[in-house]
């Protein structure tokens, strides 16, 4: 435990500024992989535990994009569009199998799939730690606002991010498309009866959860290194956001994951052994007082 | 209620009460006489591959089907049943090479501790529903998993306790002889089987049963079902803990991979694999599961991959454990002999 690091940097606002950056970087990774979670499970009431391989591939398809053609742009196209494409293979080949079967047939499939994804990037990739290198582009000095060191990729991620947000939340609320995925979740067997193919906008859902995991994982590429099994903590850890932040809620994924931004960023400084613990911690804290998380509806 | 009414009664009660006893001693006898075929192997096969298995089969046995008593008799769905067996190996390893009590001491102690802590985990997990239980206490195995992993000075981080655990010899046992270790596994796994037996034919067993089937209605009858719940979480901890430390002490120390999600994970396959409609289905499957791992892994580097497909097929084309097809097919066989008959 280190408290005077901690209380050292809540007092000096350039230190307060770099490591709300940082918990900022985390938060939104984490927000945009569990929103596809918190979607998927809102629309097909599946928990897709293999999400955390979506990450993965949008990573390393980004990877091998940018190596290719050396353009960012086509690499984090590359990144959310292959995952797109394979949430949905995936869903309508596999998942759309198990929807009536119990939770443990489910987790027993998404589980087969991580331990086959995880190989499969392992031999098409090789098993080493790879880095996709920070583009050109962004290869520059960094700003400084309040004393604090912000790197303009961060920006890019945090806007990034913060517009999907936007998008999505619009989406759903006000287009016509969204307003047929809301009432999927809540009646498929109506939304069928009145003609409208729920078959495909349970794929449709699934692909656009991959997508955004993807787009996550392709964004995180210049900053992390990439690694088979890389997926399992951000699904881990972006589960603990959707229990937090209450299953199916898009806003609470997000206030969810800039939590856990936080805890991580500012928790690494103040106890540097218990980063994680802190975050099962707020985890448990939550689930006693509220069961549904912050923003979670009461299920019946 | 009349003299009569209330015999009859007291009549009705007698026979499954004679019924519950005769089982328990044809129980006891089957165990007993499993643990003597199982002790006398040795004497026929001598391959020391052999007994490495069955040892190794003792250890995940018993985790595997203290998770069937989880998700099988009460349908709690736990992912993360493997940081038990996790804590049981480095609970043992660790009192061992820092304290040197005697082994039973250890065996206890270590238990104790289990206890505690599935105690705790489990008051805050039992009253979540199905996927969200699934979940959290995954959530819990990456605590304890990572906690090991960062905590370098107690644990020796990602390289595991080594050195090996010192197996002072106790009332003439000395684990560290493969031939005492065996017997000493075989007779933990008959014992942990017969418990977990008894506990599934109890009243408390069928209890749990019901709150599988429809915990409202149980919890209208009077039934308290979160206690319930944590009473058989924590004793499937136990069991689970004690494969861990017949681990620890096959291994000769801890590796943090013992706790690591993919150890429950491979403890539901098991439970599929054999089925969770049978007692001995998760023993079955454990068996399956370890040839099945040591084949793989001679053949092939992608062992993930193989593991998956096999996987799929169960859980997509079967859906049934191999036990599952045992018990129909006797069932179905048995029907036809009466037809004719």
């Amino acid at each position: 435990m280190d408290l005077d690091a901690l209380t050292g940097c809540l007092a000096s606002s350039a230190c307060l500024v770099t490591q709300t950056t940082s918990g900022f970087i985390i938060g939104m990774l984490l927000f945009l992989v569990a929103v596809g979670l918190t979607l998927i499970f809102g629309v097909l009431k599946v928990v897709n535990f293999s999400h955390g391989a979506f990450y993965m591939f949008g990573a390393y398809f980004a990877m091998t994009a940018y190596q290719l053609s050396g353009s960012f742009a086509l690499a984090m196209l590359c990144g959310a569009a292959g995952t797109a494409i394979l949430g949905l293979i995936f869903e309508r080949v596999f998942m759309s199998r198990v929807y009536g079967a119990d939770v443990l047939m489910q987790l027993l499939v998404c589980y087969a799939f991580v331990l086959i994804f995880d190989d499969v990037v392992r031999m098409i990739w090789g098993p080493e730690f790879k880095s996709m290198g920070m583009p050109a582009a962004f290869q520059v000095a960094p700003l400084f606002i309040a004393g604090g060191v912000v790197p303009p990729y961060y920006l890019l991620l945090i806007g990034v991010a913060l517009a999907a947000a936007m998008i999505l939340g619009l989406g759903l609320a006000r287009t016509r498309i969204g307003k047929v995925i809301r009432a999927a979740a809540h009646n498929p067997g109506m939304v069928s009866a009145l003609g409208i193919n729920t078959g495909l906008i349970y794929g449709g859902v699934f692909a656009l959860g991959g997508m955004l995991a993807g787009l996550a994982g392709a964004l995180a590429a210049p900053v992390r290194s990439l690694t088979p099994g890389m997926g399992f903590s951000v699904l881990i850890e972006s589960f603990i956001v959707t229990v937090i932040g209450g299953m199916g809620s898009i806003l609470g994924a997000l206030i969810g994951a800039l939590l856990i931004g936080l805890i991580r960023s500012f928790g690494s400084l103040g106890f540097p052994l218990f980063t994680e613990g802190l975050m099962y911690l707020f985890m448990v804290i939550v689930l006693v007082s509220r069961p549904t998380g912050l923003f979670g509806k009461e299920v019946a | 209620m009349t003299e009569l009414q209330a015999d009859q009664g007291a009549q009705a009660l007698e026979i499954p009460h004679a019924q519950a006893k005769t089982q328990r001693n044809r129980d006891a006898l089957i165990a007993l006489a499993v643990f003597v075929v199982l002790a006398l192997l040795p004497t026929v096969f001598s391959s020391k591959l052999l007994l490495d298995f069955v040892i190794r089969c003792a250890a995940y046995g018993l985790f595997a089907t203290s998770l069937n008593l989880l998700v099988g008799y009460t349908g709690l769905i736990s992912f993360g049943h493997g940081m038990f067996f996790g804590l049981g190996a480095y609970g043992f390893g660790l009192m061992m090479q820092k304290t040197g009590v005697p082994v039973p001491v250890a065996f206890i102690a270590t238990l104790v501790i289990t206890f505690v802590v599935a105690l705790v985990i489990g008051a805050i997990c039992v009253r979540l529903k199905e996927i969200y239980f699934a979940f959290v206490t995954l959530a819990f195995q990456m605590l304890i998993h990572s906690t090991i992993l960062s905590w370098v000075s107690l644990t020796g981080g990602d390289q595991g306790l080594r050195g090996g655990i010192p197996r002072p010899p106790f009332l003439g046992i000395d684990l560290s002889n493969q031939l005492h270790l065996y017997v000493a596994s075989c007779a933990l796994l008959v014992i942990g089987l017969y418990l977990m037996h008894r506990i599934a034919q109890s009243p408390f067993g069928y209890t749990l049963r019901m709150i599988r089937d429809n915990a409202m209605r149980a919890s209208f009858i009077g039934i308290d079902v979160w206690r319930a719940k944590l009473t058989i979480f924590v004793l499937a901890a136990l069991f689970a803990s004690t494969g861990g430390i017949i681990m620890a002490l096959f291994v000769s120390g801890a590796y943090p991979e013992f706790a690591y999600w993919t150890i429950s994970g491979e403890g539901i396959f098991i439970n599929m694999l054999g089925g969770v409609t049978t007692f001995l289905g998760p023993m079955v499957g454990t068996v399956l599961l370890l040839i099945l791992n040591d084949t793989v892994t001679r053949l092939t580097e992608y062992h993930g991959l193989v593991l998956g497909i096999v996987i799929l097929f169960f859980a997509i084309g079967l859906r049934k454990g191999l036990m599952d097809f045992v018990v129909e097919w006797y069932a179905q066989r048995r029907n036809n002999a009466g037809e004719r008959g």
